[in-house]
């Protein structure tokens, strides 16, 4: 446990030298320097692979296999395992939760060092009561005996940052604790951050989104190829000297958008509706009508449970019965039970998390990009292995895939690598509708510059477009047309110059036009 | 070792540590214990690789059948009962009921192809767990086999009405099973090789193997990339009940008779083979050739083990020793 902060002003809580750190001949980290100061909040930024993660992991006592020196409150500490930098006031609260879904939250904040009674039996109310005394403490008031998988994530990711305050954590390290979260969710983790550094903690925040850095930085230090680039005070990091530092060369433009003439309407759905899950709940989309033509990219935004996910997976046919309405085609009518119906239409769909539902994570880079394609490269059922790499080659070129081999194991590349791999499987059945959800999330700039200009040539060549973004600027100006769900409705539509932060959010928000049921 | 280590050794490194390797490499010591503890010569005898392949056979279509499941992300606990009923049922069609060879067999894999389809069908389509859904289909199986045959073994002997015995001859298509082909290999073990290059050339490359592995290594990705999972799962499944079906046949052939009690325990040396090879039982990973390393493995163990006469009760223990240490092996550079 740290000594108390306030009595060393002088003392960074975390000094970190010379830190470099390798993965047998690969150097992932290189003579990289980090001081945290009591109550700021340090971003950490640069490119995916940059290295951050494993900055963080060496601060964590993931890997203890380094050389360097780091000190917390100027006493030189190494630790060599996650328990041993909790010990020391270190908490990473990582991307994927550490919580045990099936069990309380109670059990959740206090596993492994439960209050216990008689050597070993746990003292159930003292830790109830304990639990409750922590998350209020975070403004959180749920019933603490309740299984953390009934929680929506933002909750658990409370939950999770209680846990590590339990451990008297002084130093919180998050690794893109948003990209779950909704809204609201969002701004109730950023006033506990406001809380956090009143009370002198030190906070090191990955993040890969503009608007939150602009929104709770202190200090920006951002890693390229493994080594600092540079480190500021935030207010001194103007966002084009910010994305310069992480790109390394001049991002001309952050969004390239061509005007492309839209042509005639490609898709069309009329009365579109998706049941909940559950009966007795409010359906996810209700009565939705919209259309596209070829060569347009139409914006569909929406906050958290809007059903503008639900929306595309429903067309797709990926919710099966559960999804109703009518559907037309260049101006045919089709009916769309499963993905492969979709996909033999001539449609894709590009999942939110390219992880459980985006690529097969064991398979070949080769093999997922000829996945939804396997029937067109296949002769009576027997597969053609050159076709194959002919083909993934094709796409990997055109996608400007960086990867070792198409024969690796697609868990082994980068974030937006695998996105591109992601797409580059629907490019291949060469689809008339790209649906797009969240094809951005946890993608470094440099492949998020390389996919905007993607979606370009795409609607170029007559491509339509259905994109669901929850990063506003990336909305507005990409998207030619915009379509704001509330409550699995429609509450606006807006062409592209009539489109603004304020009115979509507005909408999203059901504003106006909707009452609330 | 330093940190500035080459890359040439960090790729030999890797390659050491591919599953394929270090099944060679287990493989390789289970021979070298052969070697070591020959019994006056009796590993150095062709005869005895011959009946190691011979006895292997059974438990290696099987292991071939796991395999497509394993791959899927499922397991199948029903083939030691899919061979004792297919060893019934081939018994009586061929011994009793006086049927030719040539519907006899294909009955008889049609059989273990129908259990397949029941369990494929519940677990993918009825979305229950596979461990359940095939244990279902073992005691169900073992049962069938039992009320077909009246509960004992299905022989020559034929009941009269009048309650008296008939010999009848052994069926023509058992010695056909049972014989060696040019007098060297026996046709049971040629058999074998063809089920496993017939299991290979589809996971290798058919689509439906290439559907196989995406299933087990993200189901839902697959859905959502237009596989037909449920068909793909369920053919499965009934590829693995007609490779049951297969050695039942073989067995019946060998024992001339259909023992309902025969096959008990098979479908866990089957899953052993596989682990052994370094195919995941999480689905996803894995193959054939695999799954040969470890039928290999499993199968010159046994052979070994019996050739030194050591006891039954020590052999059981020593294989599930090894069972252990091979694993763990395999999950050390996972």
């Amino acid at each position: 446990m740290i000594a108390d902060a306030a009595t060393h002003p002088n003392l960074p809580l975390v000094r970190m030298r010379g830190i470099t750190k390798r993965f047998g001949p690969v150097e992932v980290l290189r003579d990289v320097d980090l001081d945290l100061w009591p109550g700021e909040v340090h971003i950490l930024a640069g490119e995916n692979g940059a290295g951050k993660t494993t900055l963080i992991k060496i601060l964590g006592g993931v890997y203890s296999d380094y050389e360097g020196k780091i000190e917390i409150l100027g006493r030189p500490v190494r630790p060599t395992s996650p328990l041993e930098a909790a010990a020391l006031g270190v908490a990473v609260i990582h991307q994927e939760l550490s919580l045990v879904p099936s069990m309380s939250v109670a059990d959740n904040l206090f596993l492994g060092r439960a209050p216990s009674i008689w050597g070993g039996l746990v003292a159930y109310r003292v830790q109830r009561e304990t639990a409750r005394r922590l998350l209020a403490e975070l403004g959180l008031e749920i019933d603490v005996e309740q299984p953390v998988e009934r929680y929506p994530l933002g909750v658990r990711q409370l939950v999770e940052i209680a846990k590590a305050l339990g451990h008297r954590a002084r130093v919180l390290v998050m690794d893109e604790p948003t990209s779950a979260l909704s809204a609201p969710e969002v701004q109730r983790l950023f006033a506990l951050i406001q809380r956090l550094k009143a009370q002198g903690c030190g906070l090191v925040y990955i993040t890969h989104k503009m608007e939150e850095i602009q929104r709770i930085a202190d200090r920006i230090t951002v890693l390229r190829d493994g080594r600092r680039v540079g480190s500021a005070p935030a207010g001194e990091l103007s966002p084009g000297q910010l994305i310069r530092w992480m790109v390394g060369r001049e991002v001309e433009q952050q969004f390239p958008r061509h005007f492309s003439r839209p042509g005639a309407e490609r898709l069309r759905i009329e009365d579109f509706t998706v049941r909940a899950e559950r009966k007795g709940l409010r359906p996810a989309v209700e009565g939705v009508s919209l259309s596209v033509r070829a060569g347009e990219i139409l914006g569909l935004a929406g906050l958290q449970g809007s059903g503008a996910s639900e929306l595309l997976s429903g067309l797709f046919g990926a919710l099966g019965p559960r999804a109703s309405g009518r559907v037309w085609l260049d101006g045919k009518p089709v009916r769309i039970r499963s993905p492969r119906d979709a996909i033999r239409q001539g449609m894709a769909l590009v999942t939110n998390d390219r992880k459980t539902t985006g690529l097969v994570l064991p398979m070949s880079v080769a093999a997922n990009a000829t996945l939804a394609a396997l029937p067109r490269l296949c002769r009576w059922g027997w597969r053609r292995p050159r076709r194959e790499r002919e083909a993934a080659a094709v796409q990997s070129r055109a996608l400007g895939l960086r990867a070792a081999s198409l024969e690796m194991p697609v868990a082994e590349l980068s974030g937006g690598n695998q996105q591109k791999v992601a797409l580059a499987k629907w490019l291949e059945i060469n689809p008339r509708v790209l649906l797009l959800d969240e094809p951005t999330r946890g993608v470094d700039v440099g492949a998020k510059h390389d996919i905007y200009q993607l979606m370009n040539q795409w609607t170029a060549a007559g491509m339509a477009i259905i994109l669901i973004t929850s990063e506003m600027p990336e909305l507005l100006a990409l998207s030619d047309r915009i379509v704001v769900l509330h409550r699995g409705r429609v509450t606006a539509e807006m062409a592209r110059d009539e489109a603004t932060a304020d009115r979509v959010l507005e909408a999203a928000m059901g504003q106006g036009s909707e009452k609330s049921s | 070792m330093s940190q500035t280590s080459q890359p040439l050794f960090r790729a030999a490194t890797n390659w050491v540590y591919s599953p394929g390797v270090r099944s060679v490499v287990a493989l390789f010591l289970i021979l070298a214990l052969g070697v070591v503890f020959h019994h006056r010569g009796a590993f150095f005898r062709l005869e005895t690789h011959k009946a190691a392949l011979r006895q292997t056979a059974e438990y290696g279509m099987m292991a071939c059948g796991m395999t497509l499941v394993i791959i899927s992300g499922g397991i199948d606990l029903a083939v030691g009962s899919i061979l004792a009923l297919a060893a019934v049922l081939f018994s009586l069609a061929t011994i009793h009921w006086g049927w030719p060879a040539w519907y006899a067999i294909p009955a008889t894999l049609a059989a273990g192809a129908g259990c397949g389809l029941v369990s494929g069908t519940l677990t993918a389509w009825c979305r229950m767990q596979p461990f359940i859904a095939t244990l279902a289909m073992m005691v169900f199986a073992r049962g069938l086999a039992k009320a077909l045959s009246g509960g004992t073994q299905v022989t020559t002997a034929v009941r009269n009405p009048d309650g008296t015995y008939d010999w009848v001859d052994v069926p023509q298509v058992f010695y056909a099973i049972k014989a060696e082909l040019l007098g060297t290999v026996s046709m049971i073990g040629v058999l074998f090789l063809v089920c496993a290059a017939v299991t290979w050339l589809l996971l290798a490359r058919h689509r439906w193997g290439r559907e196989l592995y995406a299933i087990g290594g993200n189901e839902e990705a697959a859905r959502l990339s237009g596989v037909r999972v449920v068909r793909a799962k369920v053919l499965a499944y009934m590829a693995s009940g007609v490779l049951a079906a297969v050695a039942g046949m073989c067995h019946a052939a060998q024992e001339e008779q259909g023992n309902p009690e025969a096959g008990e325990g098979y479908e866990l040396i089957a899953i052993s083979m596989v682990v052994i090879g370094g195919t995941s039982l999480m689905g996803g990973r894995g193959g054939i050739g695999l799954t040969l390393l470890g039928i290999l493995t499993i199968g010159y163990l046994d052979k070994i083990l019996s050739i030194n006469e050591v006891p039954l009760a020590w052999r059981l223990m020593l294989t599930g020793a090894i069972i252990v240490v091979a694993v763990l092996a395999q999950r050390r550079s996972g």
